[in-house]
């Protein structure tokens, strides 16, 4: 019976929780695993540029000298490449996507001047 | 003596998910004729192949199409294997068919939602999706993308799944399916989507033979052909059996796809329950010299991969040909002879995807 097979989907849909988030109101919950963005944890970095040979897009620059290590967010394709390479495990993914831009700018991060002592 | 017309239809039309352009010749309401023309969203992705090398080259595979994404990273990946003489770990086979089943029941549930909505439908469109989500969050949950995997590496895979999520998403799948099994009986029995569909855009045993027809185009003409039965990845080790039809028209085209989605549901909880422990991937070392044609069962259809490298890490020549490029000619076929109300839906129901087709 056509009727009663739709009275049930219906119902179901009127008394039901809707099907689509109801943003902003509740935050999204992303899966741990979820590739959002790539993160940095610039202390440890050595600046070796294993990340940027990796990255199929060109989106990491790494200066030696100065320390610093960049990213353009509008090119990186959230690959997971530069994780995967890093050897002193100072990148992650984390997995809420980064924020929008205005404007084609890359992230810098400076690395922290060295503490006397400390070696490397 | 019929009035003869011709008509542009496409590139920007409301039932077009992709554009595609054809020239249709009108005699009065009937279409006698239909001229494609192709190349609105080339990309040039077969010449990066010159360009990255050979382990970028997967990510660019991925990205030539955003449905059937995992399955295109595959096939690269295959053939690259092939070349290189690389033995996938078990695990990793296995993790590789589920995730192409995976992908393989989000696009027939996506494309159920546009026939519907093609042909009038608009709840049954919004329920399909709805159920599509569910699936679409599990891609994210064990791939780490909704729409690019990812996941898919030469050597094996990336990522692997923990023996408890692949245990709860048995059972979430158990829940899906009650889902879908509501609109898939829609698509088999409901009395007006019969009547749009039934007798419209046939395409016999012989022609679509003859016109090479792939994947759920030729299922539905009563040819039993799937490229999985070539027992690629985990497939071999699988119990199942290609869905046919034979009528060859658009409501068999739909059957077809709604009952595939069972199988790949039934062969993700094969995979489950045969997913061996081990390693997901081998170390690759060395580059590929040689030739190889990798051939997979997309969504859409057969999908074949050539490459050919020179010993160095760039490749000499990569190829895809893709489902619905095979699937133009009977398309094409389809079209003469029907009436112009009706070219929207046989259009849509080889499943088109045209930056696929054009790479």
């Amino acid at each position: 019976m056509p009727i009663r097979k739709i009275s049930r989907t219906i119902l179901k849909s009127l008394f039901g929780e809707p099907a689509t988030l109801m943003y902003p109101a509740r935050a999204r919950v992303y899966p741990t695993s979820s590739r959002g963005r790539v993160a940095i944890e610039i202390a440890a970095c050595i600046f070796c540029g294993l990340c940027r040979r990796k990255c199929p897009t060109a989106a990491i620059l790494v200066n030696k000298e100065k320390k610093t290590w960049e990213i353009d967010r509008l090119k990186c394709i959230t690959c997971n490449a530069c994780v995967e390479a890093c050897p002193k495990k100072c990148l992650a993914m984390r997995n809420k996507y980064a924020a929008a831009q205005t404007a084609r700018q890359n992230e810098k991060f400076q690395a922290p001047e060295a503490k006397p002592g400390a070696g490397g | 003596m019929a009035n003869r017309m011709i008509v542009p239809f496409g590139p920007q039309h409301p039932v077009l998910p992709e554009p595609i352009h054809l020239d249709l010749v009108l005699e009065d309401d009937k279409v006698v004729d239909a001229i494609p023309s192709l190349g609105f969203v080339h990309r040039g992705l077969e010449k990066l192949g010159e360009k990255k090398d050979f382990f970028e080259m997967t990510y660019v595979a991925e990205r030539i199409c955003g449905i059937c994404s995992f399955i295109h990273g595959l096939g690269y990946c295959q053939a690259i294997e092939a070349v290189m003489n690389i033995e996938v770990p078990a695990r990793a086979r296995y993790l590789r068919t589920f995730w192409s089943e995976l992908s393989r029941v989000h696009s027939h549930l996506l494309w159920l939602g546009l026939m519907a909505d093609a042909a009038g439908f608009e709840s049954l469109f919004m329920h399909s999706w709805r159920v599509r989500e569910k699936i679409v969050n599990l891609i994210d949950e064990t791939a780490g993308g909704r729409v690019i995997f990812g996941s898919c590496k030469i050597g094996g895979t990336r990522r692997d799944i923990e023996p408890e999520t692949l245990k709860r998403i048995a059972r979430d799948l158990d829940e899906i399916e009650t889902s879908i099994r509501e609109i898939t009986a829609i698509f088999e029995d409901d009395y007006s989507l019969k009547h749009r569909l039934e007798g419209v855009g046939v395409v016999s045993k012989e022609d679509a033979h003859k016109l090479g027809a792939v994947g759920p185009v030729l299922r539905a003409s009563g040819i039993s052909q799937d490229t999985r039965s070539l027992g690629y990845a985990a497939y071999g080790e699988l119990e199942w059996e290609p869905v046919v039809e034979t009528a060859g028209d658009c409501q068999a085209r739909s059957v077809v796809r709604a009952r595939e989605i069972y199988q790949s549901l039934n062969l993700m909880r094969q995979c489950i329950q045969k997913m061996p422990d081990g390693p997901v991937d081998v170390k690759v070392t060395g580059l590929p010299n040689g030739e190889y044609f990798s051939r997979l069962e997309q969504p859409r259809g057969e999908v074949v991969y050539y490459v050919k490298a020179n010993g160095s890490k760039f490749l000499d020549r990569f190829r895809v040909r893709t489902p619905t490029f095979a699937n133009i000619a009977p398309l094409l076929h389809m079209l003469k002879g029907c009436e112009f109300a009706d070219v929207a839906l046989i259009v849509l129901t080889i499943d088109p995807c045209i930056s696929c087709a054009e790479r």
